[in-house]
């Protein structure tokens, strides 16, 4: 933003927004992290604290809602303000779903009975890389950066790449006799859920692209489910 | 993409209408209030059948820009303007000083609402008798055809030779509006037509200038953004006077290139 808006409390909206968007995307990096920190260390009591803490994401998603639309309501933003609070009204609902995302692994992870699994391994590195994209899009938005954007939406191809990997080395375990059907599936659903994140956090580039610039990020990433 | 932060601060944007489907074609329009220049070099494509609404801070010249495309600057000294107002063919800025022919066609409605003192029907018989002579039966006609096409038959019907004085501020404007329509004006120009109005006057009158614009092209200066956001289909933002930017309304208030109207239209400006 330029400059300040002529009413003061439009900014003061504003800025209480950005800073539950804020708040949001720190809460839910944290869930994820620990999520994986808990599949990590077969850490049991953390994969359960991630579940308790989602709720509070929800509680959050409630507040952007309702300040988004009183906004709407009484600033009536046009121009710029217009396309951040849409964009903040539709981050916070991917936030809310990277959330979710993060319970879904520490369920996974509350299932896996083998820690030492091999293809365990490998699931760190691509969480990395979604999580480090959640936190270059959250920093996007409260810059309005769209070169920062288009770099996001860029890293989801390795995400996608090392998914596709963990997916086949997962499949492969399974066609063994000796396979652990628990775990490899559980590993399964959880490289699902990284893969996930890594495409909310694309939505969330993409939304802040559009705030930024007023048009649709070019060559957008299509999503194969 | 305009994310680089170039420097927007003299750029001027134009996205007209198509030339097949303008009524109204505003070159090069220089306007001079004696010595004084209000307008400078301002383009305006005004399309056919849509409504076009000039926006932007008191004194940019958008009420200056209305005033001359029906040339209704000419009853007061002083006044002049040059460049190009092309209208059904030939520079209307080129024509001699009588105007009334013009102002048959190009019809305007004001700020305030300006009914005559005299009866509801008597306001809109008397402009339809100053340009032909009408029969009673089909003055009767006009008279509420107008009023219906205005949206104020239903509320006045029962009182057509009560004073048009009576009525409310919102009613008394759409009498204007009936008043300019009658002749069967090709464009309507409206400056601030509702700014005296309640929200649900300007409702009205909105909605009336909606259905209006199937048969009458329709000019609007407006102070109200989000009037101009409701009811237009082109948008021209004025500063300075200058045309700074022209586009479709649908991305007007979403997306404005310039600098000036995207602080403008956020209320950073000044």
């Amino acid at each position: 933003m330029t400059q300040d808006h002529m009413l003061r409390a439009f900014d003061d909206d504003l800025g209480q927004l950005n800073a539950l968007i804020a708040q949001m995307g720190g809460h839910a990096e944290s869930l994820f992290r620990d999520a994986i920190d808990a599949l990590r260390r077969g850490d049991q009591d953390l994969a359960r604290d991630v579940i308790v803490r989602d709720k509070a994401l929800d509680a959050l998603e409630a507040d952007v809602e309702r300040l988004a639309v009183e906004l709407i309501a009484r600033r009536a933003p046009l121009g710029d303000d217009l396309r951040q609070v849409v964009a903040a009204f539709k981050i916070s609902g991917m936030l809310e779903r990277v959330g979710d995302h993060a319970k879904n692994i520490a369920r996974s992870t509350l299932k896996i009975d083998d820690f030492r699994f091999a293809a365990l391994a490998q699931v760190p590195a691509v969480a990395e890389i979604a999580e480090g994209m959640i936190h270059s899009a959250l920093d996007a938005y409260a810059a309005q950066d769209a070169l920062l954007a288009e770099d996001v939406v860029a890293r989801d191809d390795e995400v996608d790449a090392l998914y596709r990997d963990l997916i086949r080395h997962l499949i492969n375990h399974l066609s063994d006799q000796s396979a652990n059907v628990i775990t490899a599936t559980e590993l399964l659903l959880i490289a699902r859920n990284i893969e996930r994140i890594g495409d909310n956090a694309t939505n969330v580039a993409e939304a802040v692209y559009y705030a930024a610039t007023g048009a649709i990020m070019p060559d957008r990433h299509k999503f194969i489910d | 993409m305009t994310f680089e932060a170039p420097d927007q601060d003299q750029r001027t944007v134009m996205i007209p209408p198509p030339e097949g489907d303008r009524v109204i074609d505003v070159h090069g329009l220089d306007f001079f209030y004696g010595k004084n220049q209000a307008l400078y070099g301002v383009e305006l494509p005004v399309a056919r059948n849509k409504v076009t609404a000039l926006i932007g801070p008191s004194g940019c010249g958008k009420s200056t820009l209305l005033r001359t495309l029906n040339r209704i600057y000419d009853l007061y000294a002083g006044q002049s303007a040059t460049g190009k107002i092309m209208f059904d063919g030939s520079n209307i800025l080129d024509q001699g000083k009588n105007s009334e022919q013009l102002r048959a066609r190009i019809g305007m409605v004001f700020q305030r609402p300006t009914p005559f003192p005299m009866s509801i029907y008597d306001n809109i018989a008397f402009g339809v008798r100053l340009h032909r002579s009408v029969g009673k039966a089909e003055m009767d006609e006009i008279v509420e055809r107008s009023l219906v096409r205005a949206a104020l038959w239903d509320e006045v019907k029962d009182k057509l030779t009560t004073s048009g004085l009576g009525l409310s501020g919102g009613q008394q404007q759409r009498l204007c509006v009936a008043r300019g329509i009658a002749i069967n004006p090709d464009v309507l120009l409206l400056d601030e037509p509702a700014s005296a109005l309640d929200p649900l006057s300007t409702a009205k009158l909105e909605s009336t200038l909606i259905e209006l614009k199937s048969s009458i092209t329709i000019v609007i200066v407006t102070h109200n953004l989000q009037q101009a956001a409701r009811i237009s289909d082109y948008t021209g933002f004025m500063l300075l006077g200058k045309m700074v930017e022209f586009r479709p309304s649908s991305d007007a208030f979403v997306s404005p290139e310039t600098k000036q109207m995207q602080d403008y239209i956020t209320g950073r400006f000044g």
